[in-house]
């Protein structure tokens, strides 16, 4: 890495974690690491951040940007690039692709945001080595990768039989496998059940042959996280997403977390993060019927309860799109609903997925409820640092509205712009959920916390991402946004958009607006160590010897192609 | 109306995608600035003056422009692709996407166009005096918004896929087609005034295809209904009903099955 000096002047800046409230303040960075700016040489090259907000770089815990089925999104949506590709110009590649765009624009667009780090939600083990080629081809941002494990079979049959140490044996064996980050959990048992052709609504509902319910899966499968100590806890996409009614399920499913505390050095509070919580937060009995409802105030009410529990938003973005998930029933509900077309993968012993092109039409009454409910989950949070800003990207909308979902949240004129100009059925939304009746306006400082401090502690990363703290990462940005002036709400949307200046690991990537830098990339993977387990070894080579389509040797992420730039957090988990 | 006239007097080595050929484009500029424009041939871009002379001028709004295109244009993609008014004639041939996206204005063109001539189109009217491609008035690759509205009449025969994803408005070929007619359509109208091959209505769900000819083959999915008369296109003869495909789901308006209808005359 070049080790240059920076100095950023002058800047209003914002940092939940020391607690900086947009003072204007100097912020030094040297060897790829935030320093005391006296410990900067006289060549520190300074970058004038005055009448400008400064924070730490942007941290995403929750996005589908690699993969296989990102890459299905992207090779039957053709529609999805037409008229917006962007010609290579300058260091930057060609770019194209809305909804689900190419690694490349994937990189720059994260980028532009401020974004420093990005968690692939959901990859598939088997499929490992092709989410790795495509983080390595995503430029600028760090990235991991979550692993999904909710139907695992080795984990069904371990949990059904309370083997937790078990489960956590093979668990870290699979990360090492697939240089994987934490423990992915999708319609817990589900999934699998679609292999039946049949599902698990509620997390009650044993899952077929296997016996065991989402509960037991979901509560088996935070222990065994715990077991290790892992930096960021159980990540779970609850039974039921998008279904009118669902949200006694998603409380079933928190509830699954009483009692639980965190274990290892990692620093985070919860043992449980619910992901898009948007989609797990319905009333009401159908969507034909009149009687889909907001139940925002229910969840949180039991979310501001408990200190365990971190949730992103998920956020409608009123877009078109294209959802894809490992929840393979919900995909063919999906289709089912909308006619559009739909693909689908069973992944052998450990997952499935699907995508289906979506509208969220503001001229329907059901996608002006999805948006207001996404909003109303963060307006009604009491602790910032516990709910994070997404959109499921792809599946609520794309992430480079994460901006227009940060202008809603913090001015009541832009939500009511939607409400009385945008939303067809704006009025009935007000009616069914409480968007209408809110007036608060988050500030920078809980932005601040819902995009960097929050999610960089709730990852286990805190020692690296999210503030501007001496001795973690030079991962800094500056916007073009002045909280003194600029009250136009459009003005956020746009800063927040297209930073001026940002600084990834250290280098300078984004000057003046352009991109000028591909940064230096790296892949974050947690190397968990164990005690020797010779039954889950023997597990493991008679699965793949009776059931897998490749063998182990075919199986492992190895070599230097598929991880250029390994980061590895080690984590003792022997006894 | 304002006439600007291209003359080709340089061929293409490769083929031209000039998608400046529109009203909409050359409303308000001068001769000059038309001649400025870009287009793509391969990779490189260069300026329509290489391969035209403009002369004229157009008017200041585009539906108050005329474009006439002559000379040899087998080779030139996208003539009036999104165009929203005004006027093109296109004396030669046209190669594909010729009125792409069209919302709304005319086009003629004397001689043949090749594929993709008038997808997803919103409005307006295309008239082909010779015969045209594949996926006439189709949805683009992936979409499932096929034409949507306006009206393509093709005087001379179609090629396979037409009106794939058709949603609205009409195409009238007065020549035969090829195989697949109003796959995946949802509505719209289809007139085959000579004979259709295979593959008619495959996987619609709703919109009308009127054959006057004969069908080799028909979809196991149409159901015979009941004799009608109709007049279509200025005739008036007896068709056989059919409903279809079968196969798909129809939604239901009113408490009625909503089915795509073939119609074949008698």
């Amino acid at each position: 890495m070049k080790m240059s000096e920076y100095l950023i002047k002058n800047g209003f800046v914002f940092d939940p974690v020391l607690g900086i409230k947009g003072d204007k303040a100097d912020v030094a960075v040297k060897d790829g690491k935030i320093v005391d700016a006296s410990d900067l040489s006289s060549k520190a090259k300074k970058i004038d951040a005055a009448g400008k907000t400064v924070m730490a770089a942007g941290v995403d815990i929750h996005a589908h940007v690699a993969g296989p089925k990102v890459n299905v999104g992207r090779n039957y949506r053709p529609e999805d690039k037409l008229f917006k590709a962007t010609p290579k110009s300058g260091i930057k590649r060609m770019e194209g692709g809305f909804s689900v765009p190419t690694t490349f624009r994937t990189g720059y667009n994260y980028a532009r945001m401020g974004y420093g780090f990005v968690m692939e939600a959901a990859m598939p083990p088997l499929y490992a080595r092709h989410v790795h080629e495509e983080i390595r081809d995503t430029p600028i941002i760090d990235e991991g990768a979550l692993p999904v494990f909710g139907n695992n079979w080795f984990v069904l049959e371990y949990l059904k039989n309370g083997e937790v140490e078990n489960t956590a044996a093979y668990i870290a064996w699979l990360l090492r496998m697939t240089r994987g980050f934490g423990i992915k959990n999708v319609n817990p048992g589900g999934t699998e059940a679609w292999g039946w052709g049949l599902n698990c609504p509620t997390v009650n509902d044993p899952v077929p042959y296997f016996d065991i319910t989402p509960a037991q899966i979901i509560r088996g499968l935070i222990e065994a996280n715990e077991f290790l100590g892992l930096p960021h806890c159980m990540h779970v996409h609850g039974n039921s997403l998008g279904e009118p009614g669902n949200y006694t399920v998603t409380l079933d499913t928190l509830k699954q977390a009483e009692g639980l505390s965190p274990k290892g050095s990692f620093g985070r509070d919860q043992v449980l993060h619910h992901t898009h919580l948007q989609f797990h937060s319905y009333g009401g009995d159908s969507y034909a019927s009149k009687s889909f409802e907001s139940k925002s105030k229910e969840i949180m009410d039991y979310v501001n309860s408990v200190d365990n529990i971190t949730f992103d938003m998920g956020c409608v973005t009123l877009d078109e799109t294209t959802t894809m998930t490992a929840d393979g029933p919900f995909e063919h509900h999906l289709t089912e609903l909308n006619h559009l077309k739909w693909a689908n993968v069973d992944v052998e012993l450990e997952t499935a997925a699907g995508v289906v092109p979506y509208i969220y039409s503001p001229k329907t009454f059901i996608a002006g409820a999805q948006w207001a409910i996404g909003l109303e989950l963060a307006l009604f949070a009491k602790d910032m640092t516990k709910v994070f800003v997404t959109t499921d990207h792809p599946n609520a909308g794309p992430f480079i509205r994460y901006p227009r979902v940060i202008k809603w949240l913090m001015s009541r004129k832009a939500r009511d712009d939607v409400l009385d100009n945008v939303l067809k059925y704006g009025d009935k939304v007000r009616e069914r959920c409480f968007i209408g009746e809110i007036d608060r306006e988050l500030s920078l400082y809980e932005i601040a916390m819902m995009t960097r401090a929050g999610p960089a502690k709730a990852l286990g990363l805190a020692h690296m991402f999210g503030s501007l703290k001496p001795g973690l990462d030079g991962d800094v940005v500056v916007y073009p946004f002045n909280p003194e002036t600029d009250d136009d709400p459009e003005k956020i949307e746009q800063a927040f958009s297209n930073c001026s200046f940002l600084l990834k690991s250290g280098q300078l990537v984004i000057d003046n607006g352009e991109i000028i830098s591909s940064g230096a990339k790296r892949t974050l993977w947690v190397d968990a160590k164990v005690d020797e387990n010779p039954q889950v070894m023997r597990d493991v080579e008679q699965k793949f010897l009776k059931y897998y389509s490749v063998n182990l040797g075919n199986y492992e992420v190895t070599g230097h192609h598929f991880v250029p730039n390994p980061y590895v957090l080690e984590v003792d988990a022997t006894q | 109306m304002d006439t600007v006239t291209l003359t080709m007097k340089n061929l293409p080595n490769l083929y031209l995608e000039a998608d400046n050929i529109s009203p909409d484009v050359f409303a308000g500029k001068k001769a000059q600035e038309i001649a400025e424009l870009h287009v793509f041939e391969g990779r490189e871009q260069f300026q329509l003056g290489k391969y035209f002379d403009v002369s004229g001028s157009p008017a200041a709004a585009a539906a108050d422009t005329r474009i006439v295109v002559k000379g040899d244009t087998t080779r030139v993609k996208y003539i009036g692709m999104k165009m929203s008014a005004g006027e093109i004639m296109v004396e030669g041939n046209a190669d594909m996407y010729t009125g792409a996206w069209m919302q709304g204005g005319k086009i003629l063109v004397k001689g043949n166009v090749d594929a993709f001539t008038g997808i997803g189109m919103k409005g307006g009217d295309i008239t082909i005096e010779g015969d045209a491609g594949n996926y006439l008035g189709a949805a683009y690759r992936g979409d499932w918004r096929g034409m949507q509205g306006g009206t393509i009449r093709v005087k001379g025969n179609a090629g396979s896929d037409t009106g794939y994803f058709m949603n609205g408005g009409e195409i009238i070929i007065e020549g035969d087609v090829d195989v697949h007619v109003a796959t995946h359509a949802e509505g719209g109208r289809i007139i085959i005034k000579g004979n259709g091959k295979s593959k008619i209505g495959g996987q619609m769900v709703q919109g009308e295809i009127i054959v006057f000819g004969t069908i080799d083959v028909m979809m196991p999915g149409f159901k015979y209904i009941e004799d009608v008369e109709m007049e279509v296109d200025g005739t008036t003869a007896n068709f056989a009903l059919y409903h279809g495909d079968l196969g798909e789901r129809h939604p239901k308006k009113k408490g009625q099955i909503m089915y795509g209808k073939l119609y074949q005359m008698i």
